[in-house]
C-alpha cells in the first residue's frame, strides 16, 4: 500500500516513541496535520511558534529525549528561530519539522517562502531540506539520532508540501534513530586523571550541563565525597549536585558567592566536567583558576582548549569517564583542604535567607521551594528572578532546573514549563518569571489553560527590566534608559482572562497562607509578587572583570 | 601586465571530503564566517566514486587552526578533515584565469 510523505513522518514519529509534539499549523503543513489526525501522536496547539519551540524544549530538558516542534513555512519557520538557537547554545536535543513551499516554487519568492535551510545553518546542529518522500525514511531517524547523540542539539527538517503529498510504497520501515554509544576515555587518560586527583592538595570540581546530559550525577557525588572535592556549578550544572551538600559551592561566576571564587582561586586542580568555560561562569578567563592544573572532560572535542588550555583533555562522556576513574581512587579526602573549604564557606557564605516574610526575593524563592518539594521541576525566564532562583533554590536532582542559559531568552519560562508538565504528568512544575519576560510569551497562558498542566507561574513583578536596570544602576551612573515600564498591566486579571486561577500576594494579608493555598490545589495558577524595584542580584562581577572583583553590596545612591 | 602569485606561502590548505549536496558549501562557508575564521579560497570538485566531493580550503596560518579543524569535524556532511602541507598554496592562484 502506498502512503504519502506526511504519513511517513507521523509513522516515523510514532516508531520513534514520540507521544507529544507542539506546533501551529499553516498552509504548507496541512498534509502533515491531516496525517497527524490519524496518528497516535498528541499535538499541543501553541499560540506562537516560538512558544511551540519552547514547549518542545521543555519536554526535552525534563526527560533528555528529543522534543518535537512543528511549524509552517515562512513566518512559522522564522518564529521558531529563537527556540532553535536557544536549543543549540544549551545543547538540547530537539527536532524541528518545518513546512516548505512546494519544490517547484522554491526560489520564486512564493507566498510564505523563506530559506529555512539557509536561516538555520548557523544555529542548528544539523539541518535537512527533504527532496523526496523516500528520503524521509533515512532523514527522520537520522535526525533523532543526531539530536540525542554526543553533544545534543537541535536538528531541523524542512519538508516541502509536495514531498508531504508524494505517495510511495514503503517496503520496510527503518530502525528508530537512537543515541550513539558514549565515547570512552583511554586507559592512559583514566590513569592520568586518577593520578592528578591523588597528587592534588586543593582540588575543585566545576560541573555543567554535560553532567546532566550524561546522567553522571551519582558519579560526581562519589568523586566529591570520596576524594573530598568541593563542587562549583554552572547554571546548567545546578541540580546535578545537591545544594545542601557540605561540599556544594553553588553557582560560580557572575553571581557566585565570594567563597566559591576564593576556592577556585586557591585550587591546584580544576576538574571541569561537561562545561564550556562560558564567560558568565569564568569571568575574565585569563584570571580564572590561574594556579590550577586543568582536567577537562567533554564529549565535544572542540570545547577542549577552546577557551582554557587543559593539561589533561579527555574527549569522552563524563559518566563513562568517572566510571573508570573512580575505582582507581583511594577514598582519602584531603583533610586540610576540607577544613579550608568549611572555613571559607563559613566566613563568606553562599547566599542565604532564613526568614519567610517574602520581603526579599531570596526568601520568596525559598518559601516556594518548601512548598513545591524537592522533585519539583523549576523553569525560569531570564533576568533577576532567574539569578535569584539559581542562587537560592535548593536544587537536589538533575533536570529540575530548566533555564535558558546560553542564549538567555526572555519568554522561555512559561512554554518550557508547559512542555515539562506534559512530559512529566503528575509532576509539580513551577515557572519563575518576571514582568518583562512573561509578556514575551504571555499568549501561552492560553495553551496552559487548555492543557490544565500543574504549572504554578510565580511572577516577580518589579515593573522593570530588572537586570538591565541593575546594570544601568551599577555601571551607567544610575541613568535608567528604557528599563522602566510606565504601564503596569494587571497580570492577575490577564491570567483570569485566560481562565487561570490567579492571586496577588501583595494584596493578600497572609501572603504565606496564600502560597499554601496555591500549592495545595492542582492545575495552573499565577501568583503576582511585587518586588522592590531597587533590589539587585548580588554579588555581581562586572562584565569582563575577574570573578574575585565582585560587587557584594550596592552603595545606596539616590538617582532621583 | 606581468602576472605574479597573489598567494603568500604562509597560507595553509585544509582538505575536506564532503557529502555532495547543495547545502554543504553553506555549512562550510557559514562556519568560517560566524566563528570569524579567515577563509581565503575554496576549490571544490566531485570525486569519481560519486556522492562525495573533495574541497580544498585556503586558510591563514592562524593560532586557532586546530579549533577550525575541530569545528569542521562536527559538521555532519564533512566526512574527513586533514591538513595538506604537501600542496602549494599557489594552487589557489587564479590570477592566470582572469
Amino acid at each position: 500500500m502506498k502512503i504519502n510523505g506526511a504519513e511517513i513522518i507521523t509513522r516515523l514519529l510514532e516508531r520513534q516513541g514520540v507521544e507529544i509534539i507542539a506546533g501551529i499549523p499553516g498552509g504548507t503543513t496541512l498534509p502533515l496535520y491531516d496525517a497527524l489526525g490519524k496518528s497516535r501522536v498528541r499535538h499541543i496547539l501553541a499560540r506562537h511558534e516560538q512558544g511551540a519551540g519552547f514547549i518542545a524544549q521543555g519536554m526535552s530538558r525534563a526527560t533528555g529525549r528529543a522534543g518535537v516542534c512543528l511549524a509552517t513555512s515562512g513566518p512559522g519557520a522564522t518564529n521558531v528561530i529563537t527556540a532553535i538557537a536557544d536549543a543549540k547554545l544549551d545543547s538540547i536535543a530537539t527536532v524541528f519539522i518545518t513546512g516548505q513551499v512546494p519544490t517547484a516554487l522554491i526560489g520564486t519568492d512564493a507566498f510564505q517562502e523563506v530559506d529555512t535551510y539557509g536561516l538555520t545553518v548557523p544555529i542548528a546542529k544539523h539541518n535537512y531540506l527533504v527532496r523526496s518522500a523516500a528520503e524521509l525514511l533515512t532523514i527522520v531517524p537520522e535526525a533523532f539520532a543526531l539530536a540525542e547523540s554526543g553533544r545534543p542539539g537541535p536538528v531541523v527538517i524542512d519538508v516541502p508540501k509536495d514531498v508531504q503529498m508524494e505517495s510511495i510504497e514503503v517496503q520496510q520501515w527503518p530502525k528508530p534513530g537512537s543515541r550513539a554509544p558514549a565515547s570512552t576515555p583511554s586507559d592512559d587518560q583514566v590513569q592520568a586523571f586518577a593520578l592528578l586527583v591523588e597528587k592534588s592538595k586543593r582540588p575543585v570540581l566545576y560541573i555543567g550541563g554535560g553532567v546532566t546530559a550524561s546522567a553522571a550525577t551519582n558519579q560526581v557525588l562519589d568523586l566529591a565525597d570520596g576524594a573530598g572535592i568541593p563542587v562549583a556549578m554552572s547554571l546548567h550544572g545546578l541540580g546535578s549536585f545537591p545544594a545542601h551538600h557540605p561540599l556544594s559551592l553553588g553557582m560560580l561566576g557572575m553571581h557566585g558567592a565570594r567563597c566559591t571564587s576564593m576556592l577556585l582561586d586557591e585550587a591546584d586542580l580544576l576538574i571541569a566536567l561537561g562545561v564550556r568555560f562560558d564567560d558568565r561562569a569564568t569571568g575574565k578567563i585569563s584570571e580564572f583558576c590561574t594556579h590550577a592544573t586543568v582536567v577537562h572532560v567533554d564529549v565535544d572535542r572542540s570545547e577542549i582548549h577552546k577557551l582554557k588550555p587543559a593539561n589533561l583533555g579527555i574527549v569522552a562522556d563524563v559518566a563513562a569517564t568517572l566510571d573508570r576513574v573512580l575505582p582507581r581512587l583511594a577514598r582519602q579526602p584531603k583533610q586540610d583542604w576540607l577544613r579550608r573549604v568549611a572555613e571559607l564557606k563559613h566566613r563568606h557564605p553562599l547566599p542565604d535567607a532564613n526568614d519567610d516574610d517574602l520581603a526579599s526575593p531570596a526568601a520568596l524563592v525559598r518559601a516556594i521551594a518548601k512548598r513545591a518539594g524537592t522533585s519539583c521541576i523549576v523553569t525560569t525566564d531570564v533576568g533577576q528572578h532567574q539569578m535569584w532562583v539559581a542562587q537560592h533554590y535548593p536544587f537536589q536532582e538533575p533536570r529540575t532546573l530548566l533555564s535558558s542559559g546560553g542564549l538567555g531568552t526572555m519568554g522561555f519560562g512559561l512554554p518550557a514549563a508547559i512542555g515539562a508538565a506534559l512530559a512529566k504528568p503528575g509532576a509539580q512544575v513551577v515557572c519563575f518569571t518576571g514582568d518583562g519576560s512573561l509578556l514575551m510569551n504571555i499568549q501561552e497562558l492560553a495553551t496552559l489553560a487548555e492543557t490544565g498542566s500543574n504549572v504554578k507561574v510565580i511572577l516577580f513583578n518589579n515593573s522593570h527590566l530588572g537586570l538591565v536596570r541593575q546594570q544601568q544602576d551599577l555601571f551607567y551612573g544610575g541613568r535608567l534608559q528604557a528599563s522602566r515600564f510606565s504601564l503596569q498591566p494587571d497580570f492577575v486579571a490577564i491570567a483570569r482572562g485566560f481562565g487561570i486561577r490567579a492571586v496577588d500576594v501583595g494584596e493578600a494579608a497572609q501572603a504565606l497562607d496564600c502560597l499554601d493555598e496555591v500549592f495545595a490545589g492542582p492545575g495552573p495558577a499565577l501568583v503576582n509578587v511585587p518586588i522592590a524595584a531597587a533590589a539587585n542580584v548580588l554579588p555581581m562581577v562586572p562584565p569582563g572583570a575577574a570573578n574575585r572583583d565582585m560587587i557584594e553590596r550596592t552603595l545606596q545612591v539616590s538617582h532621583a | 601586465m606581468r602576472e605574479t602569485s597573489t598567494i603568500p606561502a604562509s597560507k595553509q590548505i585544509i582538505e575536506l571530503i564532503v557529502n555532495d549536496h547543495p547545502g554543504v558549501m553553506v555549512h562550510v562557508a557559514g562556519l568560517f564566517a560566524r566563528r570569524t575564521f579567515n577563509l581565503e579560497g575554496v576549490l571544490c570538485g566531485p570525486l569519481a566514486s560519486g556522492g562525495r566531493s573533495r574541497m580544498l580550503l585556503l586558510v591563514g596560518a592562524q593560532a586557532r587552526l586546530d579549533q577550525v579543524i575541530h569545528q569542521l569535524e562536527k559538521l555532519q556532511d564533512v566526512l574527513e578533515v586533514r591538513k595538506r602541507p604537501d600542496l602549494a598554496p599557489t594552487l589557489f592562484d587564479l590570477s592566470r584565469a582572469a
